[in-house]
C-alpha cells in the first residue's frame, strides 16, 4: 500500500495525470478538489484500498464528452501574435501621442529609403547594361593598344583587314565575327515620307549574334545586298499602321532597299539602342571607296569589330593567341607594337577607359560613389530614429519597468521595440514607394535613364520586404537591446540616471551625420566649381545664332555652294562657311606634318580641319595675329590658320609666314586664332590647323541673321533647304546646344550631388531639430526655474545650443582632410581644374554652423522664451 | 418539450443540490446521494448531471467562501435556479395527482 511520507494515504497519481490531460483547465480545480474530498472521506469510511478503486473509477467516469477539453476560451492561452498585437497597438499610440518625432522619424526615413531605391534602381540599371542581348556573356569587341611615341593609345576602331585575318586563322574560336560600320544618320524615304534615323551597316549575322527579337520578316533574309531590317519604331515611323515587309525604302537618296524584317526596338540600356535600322555591310563598302581601299590595308584603324567567341573558350584563351595578330599580319605597323584583344560585351559599359594601356576607373566609380552616397543618406535616416529613440528612452523607462514587473522576460521587450521600428520602417517604405513613383520621372530625366520600378518582379518586392525589415531591425537595434537592460526597480523607483557616458554614443552618431552631410556639401561644392571654372574659360568663337547642317545627301553636296550664296543674298544669314568637323570638335588629325626646327623625334600630330572662306567669319574665331582667308589670295589655297596651342605645340615664336610641310605640299602659315575649345572642356587644347579643303566639306554653318526672330529665319532657312536638298527632311543643331552637350556628363554629377548632399543636409538637420526639442522639452521646468531666477534669453539659448554646435565643429574638423584627399583625387583626372582654394572649406564650415544655429535656435528660443508660470505652476 | 426535460438522476442530483443548499458542489453532492439513496454513484454522472442541469438553466453555479479545508481556494458551488424549483415543484404536484388518481381497488 503506497503512503506518503507523512503517513496519508495518496490516490493513485497517474489516475490524477489522466485528469489533468484530458479535462478541460477550467474544470482541473473543481473536479481534483472533489475528488480528493472524496478519497479522504472514503479512506477513513471503507479504507483506501476501496477509497483508491472507487478514485480510478471516478476519474474514469469522468472522461466524458460533455468534461473534455472543450471550451478553451475561458482562459486565454496568449501566443505571440497576441503580444504582437499588444505592441503594435501601444507602438501606434505612441506614434499618435508624439506627432512630431514621429514625424521625423518617418519622414526622415522615407526620404533616406527614397533615395536608396532610386540609387539601387540606378546601380541595377547599370548593371544590367547590355543584358538584353542572350549571348551576352559570350560576345565582345575587338579593341587594340598602340604604343605612339612612348605613350599607349587604347581604340576601340580596328584594321578592315583584321577581320579575314581572325576568321582566317581562328576561325574555330568564333561563333560569329561581324564588321559594322559607326553609328550614324540614314535619310529614309518611302513615298513622300522622309526621316532621318540612326543606323548600322553590318554583316549579315550582326541580328543573330545580337539576338534582336523580329517582329516581322526573319533576320535570314538581310543577307540578300539588297535587303534592311527597321526597328519598330522605325518601321511605324515609316509605314504607319501598314504592312512594312518587302517595301522598297530609299535611303540617302540613292540607293533602294527591300525591307527584310522588323525588329523590336532595343532597349535604353543597351550599346547599340541608337541603331534602329541595319544596313548591308556590302552597302558601306560599295558607298565610300575608302572603305573599299581599307580592305586590305593595316594601317587605317576606322572599324568596329564584334565577335562573339564559342561556346567552349574563355576570353583569355583567344586573347593570348590574337595579341599579336597585327604584327603577323602587317610588319611595317609592328612598329607601333599593336596588341588586339577582346573587349567583353560586360565590360563595356562600366570599363571602358585606359590609359597606358592599362584599364583605369571608367563608368564603375560612379557606381561606387551613387552606391555609397546612397548608402550613406540611409544611414543618416537610420541614425536619426536611433537617435530620438534612445533621446526618450528615459520616458520609455517607465513603460519598460512597468512591464518587467508584471513579467515581461527581456527577449519580449526586445521583440517589442523591433516590432515597433519595423512597424515605423514598414510605413516609411510605403511613403517611399510613393516617393519613388513620383520622383522616377524627373530622376530618369536628370540621369539620362529610362528605368521602370518593377512593380511585377517578385524577386524585387521580397528584396523590398527585406530591405525594410533590415532597415527596421538596424535602426531599432540600439533601443531595443539598450532599452530591454534598464533595471525596473530602480527605473520606477525613479533613481535612473542615465550616467554621464549615456549621451556619447548618441553625440558619436550626430558627429558622424555631419561628418558625412558636410563631406557631401563640399564633394558638391568642388563639382559645382569645376563645372563652372569650364564653362567660363574662353571658348573661341561666338555660339549665338550659329547653327550646323550635316552634308548627307549627295543633292546638299553638289548645291552646297549656291545654297551659301542664296542664304546670304536673300538675307537669312549673315555669314556661312562649310567645314569638316563640327564648330567645337576637330574629327581627324594627321601626324605627318612638319616645320622648320621640328625635333626629329617629336610627332607632327595635329589636327586637320577643312574649311571654306567664309568659315572663319560664320563662327566669329578670334584671329591673333595675321589674317582670315582670303578670296583675294589664290595663294591661300596652300595657305594654313594655325591655333594658339598648335603655335606653342610648333614652338614658333612669330609663326606668321612659316612654311609647313605636309603631304608633299608646302603651306604657309597665314593667321593665328585664339585656341577653341574642342572635344572635352576639361582638357587641353588640341593643336590644330585649319586649310581651304572645299572637297572635305561635311558640315554647313550659317549664322542667323540677328534682327530676324529665331523661327522666321528657320522657317526661310528650312524653304531654301527644301529646294537645293528635297530628298531628305531639314534637320540642324545649333551650337551653343552642341557645346552644351560636352558638360552633361559633369553636370549629371553636379545635379545628383546636390540633391544628394542637400538630402543628407535635410536629414541630419531634421534629427538634429529633434534632438533639440525632446531636450528643450525634458529641461522645460529647468529652464523655467533658471528663467525666474533671472537667467537672460541669450544664456538660456547659449546653453541648450552649445553641445550640439560643439558636436558640428567636431564633424567639421574631420570632415575638411576627408573631403580635401577626396576631391583632390577627383581633381587630378581633369587636366583643366579648378583649384581647391581655403575658401570653399571655411565657407562650409561657417555654413554648417549657420544651418545648425538656425535648426537648434528654433527650438531653444522657443523654450526659454516661454512664460516659467505656465510651465512651473502644473505642480 | 426536450429542452426541460428532466431524467431521473438529473431529478435526483437537483434534488440533491436543493438539500445542500450552501455547501453543494461534486463531492458533497455524490455523498448526499449515496446516503439517500444507498447505492454508489461516480463522479463523472454527478459533473454531467450537473453540466446539463446549468444549460437547461435549472441550477447556477457561483464561486464560494475561501475555507481552509482547500488550500484557500474558493469553490464552485451550486445552487437551483427558480426555473429549477419550479419544474421540481412540477414534477412532484404530477406525482401526486398520479398517486391520488390510483383506485383503492389497486392495492387490494
Amino acid at each position: 500500500m503506497k503512503k506518503s511520507k507523512r503517513g496519508c494515504p495518496t490516490p493513485p497519481v497517474w489516475a490524477t495525470l489522466l485528469l489533468r490531460m484530458f479535462c478541460d483547465a477550467y474544470l482541473i480545480n473543481e473536479l481534483e478538489d472533489d475528488l480528493n474530498q472524496l478519497f479522504e472521506e472514503r479512506v477513513r469510511a471503507a479504507g483506501v484500498r476501496r477509497a483508491r478503486w472507487r478514485y480510478i473509477q471516478d476519474v474514469l467516469s469522468l472522461m466524458r464528452p460533455a468534461l473534455l477539453r472543450s471550451k478553451s476560451n475561458h482562459y486565454p492561452n496568449p501566443s505571440h501574435t497576441d503580444m504582437l498585437q499588444n505592441y503594435i497597438k501601444v507602438a501606434f499610440r505612441n506614434l499618435v501621442k508624439n506627432r512630431t518625432y514621429s514625424f521625423i522619424n518617418i519622414f526622415g526615413l522615407s526620404i533616406g529609403m527614397t533615395t536608396a531605391i532610386l540609387v539601387g534602381l540606378w546601380i541595377w540599371d547599370e548593371l544590367s547594361y547590355n543584358k538584353y542581348h542572350k549571348h551576352y556573356d559570350r560576345i565582345a569587341r575587338v579593341m587594340q593598344h598602340q604604343t605612339y611615341n612612348g605613350v599607349t593609345n587604347t581604340t576601340v576602331a580596328t584594321p578592315l583587314p583584321m577581320r579575314t585575318a581572325l576568321q582566317n586563322d581562328h576561325g574555330s574560336d568564333f561563333t560569329y565575327i561581324v564588321s559594322s560600320s559607326w553609328t550614324r544618320d540614314y535619310v529614309l524615304a518611302f513615298g513622300e515620307k522622309k526621316i532621318s534615323r540612326k543606323g548600322n551597316c553590318v554583316e549579315p549575322d550582326f541580328p543573330m549574334m545580337m539576338s534582336l527579337k523580329m517582329l516581322r520578316g526573319t533576320a535570314a533574309d538581310f543577307s540578300n545586298t539588297t535587303s534592311a531590317l527597321l526597328s519598330e519604331s522605325v518601321a511605324k515611323a515609316l509605314f504607319g499602321s501598314g504592312d512594312p515587309l518587302n517595301k522598297i525604302i530609299r535611303v540617302d537618296n540613292k540607293k533602294h532597299f527591300k525591307v527584310a524584317g522588323v525588329y523590336e526596338d532595343l532597349p535604353h540600356s543597351t550599346e547599340f539602342r541608337d541603331a534602329s535600322i541595319l544596313l548591308p555591310w556590302k552597302f558601306f563598302l560599295e558607298e565610300e571607296p575608302w572603305v573599299k581601299r581599307s580592305e586590305t590595308n593595316w594601317g587605317n584603324n576606322s572599324f568596329l569589330l564584334l565577335a562573339q567567341i564559342a561556346a567552349d573558350k574563355s576570353f583569355e584563351q583567344i586573347n593570348a593567341k590574337i595579341k599579336n595578330i597585327k604584327a603577323r599580319h602587317a610588319k611595317e605597323e609592328a612598329r607601333f607594337d599593336p596588341q588586339a584583344f577582346l573587349h567583353p560585351m560586360s565590360s563595356w559599359h562600366l570599363y571602358s577607359e585606359w590609359e597606358n594601356g592599362r584599364p583605369v576607373r571608367g563608368r564603375i566609380q560612379y557606381v561606387w560613389l551613387f552606391g555609397l552616397i546612397g548608402a550613406f543618406v540611409m544611414l543618416l535616416a537610420c541614425i536619426n530614429f536611433m537617435n530620438l529613440a534612445t533621446a526618450r528612452s528615459q520616458k520609455r523607462a517607465k513603460e519598460v519597468g512597468v512591464r518587467k514587473v508584471v513579467g515581461s522576460v527581456r527577449s519580449q521587450l526586445v521583440t517589442q521595440f523591433f516590432s515597433e521600428s519595423i512597424l515605423m520602417a514598414s510605413m516609411a517604405a510605403i511613403i517611399a514607394l510613393f516617393l519613388v513613383q513620383i520622383s522616377l520621372p524627373l530622376f530618369n530625366q536628370i540621369a539620362d535613364k529610362q528605368i521602370l520600378f518593377p512593380w511585377h518582379s517578385l524577386k524585387s518586392w521580397l528584396l523590398g520586404v527585406g530591405f525594410t525589415f533590415l532597415i527596421g531591425l538596424l535602426a531599432g537595434s540600439y533601443p531595443a537591446l539598450y532599452l530591454s537592460g534598464f533595471r525596473p526597480v530602480k527605473v520606477l523607483k525613479g533613481t535612473f540616471r542615465a550616467g554621464r557616458f549615456a549621451a556619447l554614443p548618441r553625440q558619436a552618431l550626430v558627429v558622424v551625420q555631419f561628418t558625412v552631410s558636410i563631406t557631401l556639401v563640399i564633394g558638391t561644392v568642388i563639382v559645382l566649381r569645376q563645372i563652372r571654372h569650364a564653362k567660363d574659360r574662353p571658348v573661341g568663337f561666338d555660339r549665338a545664332g550659329l547653327l550646323s547642317i550635316a552634308i548627307n545627301t549627295a543633292d546638299l553636296q553638289d548645291h552646297s555652294r549656291a545654297l551659301l550664296q542664296e542664304l546670304e543674298y536673300t538675307g537669312v544669314a549673315i555669314n556661312a562657311g562649310k567645314s569638316s568637323s563640327p564648330t567645337s570638335e576637330v574629327w581627324s588629325s594627321d601626324a605627318s606634318f612638319s616645320w622648320p626646327g621640328k625635333d626629329p623625334n617629336q610627332p607632327g600630330d595635329l589636327g586637320t580641319v577643312g574649311v571654306t572662306h567664309g568659315y572663319g567669319k560664320t563662327v566669329g574665331w578670334q584671329l591673333k595675329q595675321g589674317r582670315d582667308f582670303s578670296t583675294n589670295f589664290s595663294t591661300d589655297n596652300l595657305g594654313m590658320v594655325i591655333n594658339e596651342s598648335a603655335a606653342k605645340f610648333m614652338g614658333l615664336k612669330n609663326a606668321i609666314g612659316t612654311k609647313i610641310d605636309w603631304n608633299n605640299e608646302q603651306y604657309t602659315i597665314i593667321g593665328m586664332i585664339s585656341d577653341v575649345i574642342t572635344g572635352s572642356p576639361f582638357m587641353p587644347i588640341q593643336p590644330t590647323v585649319f586649310m581651304l579643303k572645299e572637297d572635305w566639306a561635311a558640315f554647313i554653318h550659317i549664322r542667323l541673321n540677328p534682327s530676324l526672330d529665331a523661327r522666321q529665319a528657320l522657317a526661310r532657312l528650312e524653304a531654301i533647304f527644301k529646294k537645293y536638298n528635297p530628298g531628305s527632311p531639314f534637320e540642324y543643331s545649333f551650337a551653343s546646344q552642341e557645346y552644351d552637350l560636352k558638360f552633361s556628363t559633369e553636370e549629371r554629377i553636379g545635379t545628383l550631388s546636390t540633391i544628394f548632399s542637400s538630402l543628407a543636409i535635410f536629414i541630419s538637420c531634421l534629427g538634429l531639430f529633434g534632438l533639440t526639442l525632446f531636450f528643450a522639452e525634458q529641461r522645460q521646468k529647468e529652464i523655467s526655474i533658471r528663467k525666474v531666477l533671472g537667467a537672460s534669453v541669450g544664456s538660456l539659448w547659449q546653453m541648450l545650443s552649445k553641445d550640439f554646435l560643439m558636436l558640428v565643429v567636431i564633424a567639421c574638423v574631420i570632415a575638411i582632410p576627408v573631403a580635401f584627399t577626396i576631391m583632390r583625387d577627383w581633381l587630378e583626372q581633369y587636366a583643366y581644374r579648378t583649384n581647391l582654394s581655403w575658401w570653399i572649406f571655411v565657407t562650409t564650415f561657417l555654413g554648417a554652423l549657420l544651418v545648425t544655429m538656425l535648426t537648434v535656435s528654433f527650438q531653444a528660443l522657443r523654450a526659454s522664451l516661454l512664460n516659467p508660470v505656465k510651465t512651473l505652476r502644473e505642480q | 418539450m426536450k429542452g426541460t426535460y428532466l431524467g431521473e438522476f438529473e431529478e435526483i442530483v437537483l434534488l440533491a443540490v436543493a438539500i445542500r443548499t450552501g455547501d453543494s458542489y461534486g463531492a458533497t453532492i455524490v455523498n448526499e446521494i449515496e446516503q439517500q439513496m444507498g447505492r454508489t454513484v461516480s463522479l463523472g454522472s454527478v459533473h454531467t448531471a450537473l453540466h446539463r442541469l446549468q444549460e437547461k438553466g435549472l441550477v447556477k453555479s457561483e464561486f464560494g467562501g475561501v475555507t481552509g479545508e482547500r488550500g484557500g481556494r474558493s469553490k464552485r458551488l451550486y445552487v437551483v435556479t427558480a426555473l429549477g424549483r419550479r419544474s421540481l415543484e412540477e414534477i412532484r404536484q404530477i406525482r401526486n395527482q398520479m398517486w391520488d388518481t390510483i383506485p383503492k381497488i389497486a392495492w387490494s
